[in-house]
């Protein structure tokens, strides 16, 4: 202890110290501070750095280099990485060329891309993140709240996408596509993005125990074998009064020529 | 009933004269005694002597009405079926069945008995599928067979007041499937119902005392169900089968049309007998026509209710569409532009009540009425057994092949929406598209389709004039090649030429015209002229009887090597001279003289009734 105290007035003392408090600060904060973070930050950076290449060459011609958006396409501020996520992994983006509305097409991006492309348009602003399994895969509900999500289906998505989810027409080549073979988690997304045409269920208004239980009525309904026979195109009346002229009247038709050519034939 | 004494005296004439007492079979034997007892005490005997014998006429296009008819006695058998499970009530329950994704909700008992009726009854949805599927049969086939009915000018004296039946047949039959429509109560029909009562408050003025009236307060109120059911299974079937009895009564009085062809009179009816020909005949195909609903039903997925949910005012599917029969007022709905007027308090919703209300009437108004216009306008007061070739009446012809085409524009209105989402085009330009051609598709159907049909005289006239095609080709010594004509035969003669003829009325500028009629009614006969040249102007005239045997002249002067037709020929007179075929004066003078016997008519399998 002499020594240390009989040195404390030496002129590198206080440098030295400086130094000491320095390495227990250094040490502290690395030993305190949670280490994943720091090596997610790099691999995050990576991330948004891969991705914003990508949206330079794949998407900055619409919606401008910084996603602001142009007279060609929307701004990307603020739509989040769920908003990527659907429309680039059903393949609605890139879109091919103008239209009424992105058609789902071939996706052009492979998931590590997808992922990065998402998480670049999320550091443009803030939106919804890409929602996780369990957040958009129904579990344990009971047959009740499977029907209540028919209730929700019926109240909120069928006057568009038709009662069957098969998909309506909406003005000027606009449409609102059929829900049968959609994953749950697109479904999941497009409710909290509202992509094209359709508003945005935000989870204040249909909450996330509501969009499970309408992504469980969908899936229900769509694994559910076809009672009653074929279901000729299950696009409701229209198909119908078709196979009743086609099949029903054609068939008794054919009958009656039968009938009529059969036997002691009158002129 | 010449045709079966003459039978009978020649198997006479077979047995010698000596016909052995007929033995009868056993079934024959353990039958007589019930049928004479039944007999004497109901007179079956004689009735069915009269009856049973009665001579109906055989072509495929008089089926139509049958398929009509045995789809509404199948609607009746699955009916009953179904009254005995669902309950026609709007009283809020909770659904506690077999299909999961309804458990728990709450829905109306008409609702919850039908999805029960669906999947907890045995055989439950095959009836209610069969039912369904036969109802939609059964409009189309009575739409098929009106424009038989139409087409062939079987509405002439003196069936219009059985033209009236049908057209009232087809109108409460659109009233009474849209009923059993509505009755289920699921999301699809409510809107539906939903749309009918747009309907009522569209009429101006009273439609919203009429639809209060109708539903018992406001929409939709908890009478509607109950109302819509003793209509659909008591008061409305009830005025059908009275409908068709009376149909089917006129029928048998009239006796039924026939077309034209040898041996076929005004006077007389050319077919088999009721019994057993047609016993067999119709019986059987009353079985197809069951086994054919019953085949759809089983196979065919129709009207799934539990897919679409309870009726809740709040709710609605995008698709939704009326049963076919109603698509065209649908249609016309969707496709009409937004005309409203404000007078006062009061709204006048001409975009719902023109094309809903109006439409509706229109179509029964114009139906109705059609077989007295062309009576006016043909001035013909005789009866008509003989069914008109539609050729042979092209304007009639036209008006119809417009009015189908008025009617598909109208119904693809009404999917307008799956043909935006089907065939990728913007619902706009449907819409756009579909308010002109509704207009302008008429117009040209009724051009195209009378042309069409004066083309076909033009055949006709060439057959009787110049003969078949005979499809040899001869070559000429001096290297010219012609195609050898055969004449047609008599009885085609006959068939092509008996057709009554009608031609344009002129009035005189004098104050009278050439019968006669005074000034007071002038202008009456100048509108009456005015409408037969519009109809009968373009007709072409039937060859005169010199013109045929001209025409069998030249050919019999050339022989066999006459020229044929237009080869070597440039104008269609020379076409005439020239034309070889022999036969045709027979065929022709036989077309006015009821004198001529009917060619072919000593047919052993044919029978004849008078009339």
């Amino acid at each position: 202890m002499r020594f240390l105290s009989s040195r404390r007035r030496h002129p590198v003392a206080k440098p030295l110290l400086l130094v000491f408090a320095l390495f227990v600060m250094g040490g502290l904060y690395a030993i305190l501070a949670p280490s994943d973070v720091s090596s997610a930050d790099t691999t995050k950076s990576q991330q948004v750095e891969a991705g914003r290449k990508l949206f330079a060459v794949g998407c900055s011609s619409c919606h401008g280099l910084n996603g602001q958006g142009s007279s060609q396409g929307p701004t990307l501020v603020g739509v989040g990485a769920a908003a990527v996520d659907f429309q680039v992994s059903t393949g609605r983006m890139p879109l091919a060329y103008p239209q009424q509305q992105a058609p789902q097409t071939k996706v052009s991006y492979n998931d590590d891309e997808i992922a990065a492309l998402a998480a670049y348009v999320q550091t443009l602003g803030p939106g919804p993140e890409i929602p996780s399994a369990s957040q958009y895969q129904p579990s344990g509900l009971t047959d009740e709240e499977v029907a209540r999500g028919g209730e929700l289906f019926r109240t909120n998505c069928s006057a568009c996408h038709n009662a069957e989810g098969a998909g309506g027409a909406l003005p000027n080549g606009k449409y609102a596509p059929s829900l049968v073979g959609v994953s749950d988690k697109h479904i999941y997304e497009a409710m909290l993005t509202g992509p094209q045409q359709m508003p945005v269920f935000s989870d204040q208004v249909v909450t996330p125990k509501d969009k499970q239980e309408i992504i469980a009525y969908l899936q229900t309904l769509h694994e559910r074998p076809n009672n009653g026979g074929l279901a000729l195109g299950g696009i409701g009346p229209v198909s119908e009064g078709l196979w009743t002229w086609i099949v029903g009247l054609g068939v008794l038709v054919a009958f009656a020529v039968w009938i009529a050519a059969k036997g002691a034939k009158a002129k | 009933m010449a045709k079966p004494a003459a039978t009978v005296a020649r198997e006479a004439d077979l047995a010698d004269g000596k016909t052995p007492p007929k033995q009868f079979g056993p079934v024959f034997k353990a039958a007589s005694g019930p049928a004479g007892w039944a007999d004497e005490r109901l007179g079956l005997a004689s009735l069915g002597k009269h009856n049973l014998r009665k001579i109906f006429p055989d072509h495929w296009s008089f089926l139509l009405g049958e398929i009509a008819l045995y789809s509404f006695i199948v609607l009746l058998l699955t009916g009953v079926f179904l009254t005995l499970w669902y309950q026609p009530s709007m009283d809020e329950t909770t659904y506690d069945g077999t299909y999961q994704l309804l458990r728990g909700v709450t829905m109306s008992q008409a609702y919850s008995s039908t999805v029960h009726i669906s999947f907890d009854i045995r055989g439950g949805l095959l009836l209610r599928q069969m039912h369904h599927w036969a109802a939609m049969l059964f409009v189309a086939a009575m739409i098929c067979h009106s424009l038989r009915v139409f087409f062939t000018g079987a509405f002439r004296k003196p069936r219009e007041l059985n033209w009236l039946l049908g057209v009232g047949l087809m109108g409460i039959g659109l009233i009474e499937g849209f009923a059993g429509y509505s009755l289920p109560d699921d999301l699809l029909s409510g809107t539906g119902l939903r749309f009918v009562d747009g309907l009522i408050r569209s009429i101006p003025l009273v439609g919203t005392y009429i639809e209060f009236f109708i539903f018992g307060g406001e929409y939709p109120g908890d009478l509607i169900i109950p109302r819509l059911y003793m209509a659909h299974i008591l008061l409305i079937p009830a005025v059908i089968l009275g409908l068709i009895a009376a149909h089917l009564a006129l029928v048998v009085y009239h006796k039924h049309t026939q077309y034209p062809g040898p041996g076929r009179k005004e006077s007389n009816v050319v077919g088999y007998p009721l019994f057993p020909v047609y016993m067999a005949k119709a019986g059987g195909f009353f079985f197809i026509v069951f086994g054919v609903i019953t085949l759809m039903g089983a196979l065919m997925q129709l009207n799934p209710v539990w897919t679409y949910g309870p009726y809740t005012p709040n709710q609605v599917t995008a698709g939704a569409q009326p049963d076919w029969y109603m698509g065209f007022v649908e249609g016309a709905i969707r496709i009409m532009p937004n005309w409203e007027w404000h007078i006062g308090g009061t709204t006048w919703s001409w975009n719902i009540f023109l094309p809903g209300v109006g439409l509706l009437t229109a179509l029964f108004v114009i139906m109705g009425v059609y077989p007295f216009v062309e009576r006016w306008v043909t001035g013909d007061k005789s009866e008509h057994h003989i069914l008109d070739r539609p050729r042979n009446n092209p304007t009639r012809t036209a008006f119809g092949v417009a009015a189908m085409t008025c009617y598909g524009f109208f119904w693809m209105g009404g999917g307008n929406d799956i043909i935006a989402t089907h065939f990728h085009v913007s619902l706009n330009n449907v819409t756009y598209f579909l308010r002109v051609a509704v207009f302008v598709g008429p117009v040209l159907a009724f051009l195209i389709t009378k042309r069409i049909c004066i083309g076909l005289q033009r055949a006709s006239e060439e057959r009787l004039l110049h003969g078949a095609e005979s499809g040899i080709i001869i070559r000429h010594p001096s290297g010219g090649y012609e195609e050898k004509h055969t004449p047609i035969t008599a009885e085609e003669a006959y068939t092509l030429t008996q057709h009554k003829e009608y031609v344009p009325i002129t009035v005189g500028g004098d104050g009278t015209d050439h019968n006669g009629v005074s000034k007071r009614d002038l202008g009456k006969q100048k509108r009456r002229a005015l409408a037969t040249r519009f109809y009968f102007g373009d007709n072409l005239r039937k060859p005169t009887r010199a013109e045929i045997e001209e025409a069998a002249a030249h050919f019999d002067h050339d022989g066999a090597n006459g020229h044929g037709h237009g080869e070597l020929e440039d104008g269609h007179s020379n076409g005439h001279s020239n034309g070889h075929s022999n036969g045709h004066s027979n065929g022709h003078s036989n077309g006015h003289s009821n004198g001529q016997a009917a060619i072919g008519s000593d047919r052993d399998d044919l029978e004849t009734a008078d009339r």
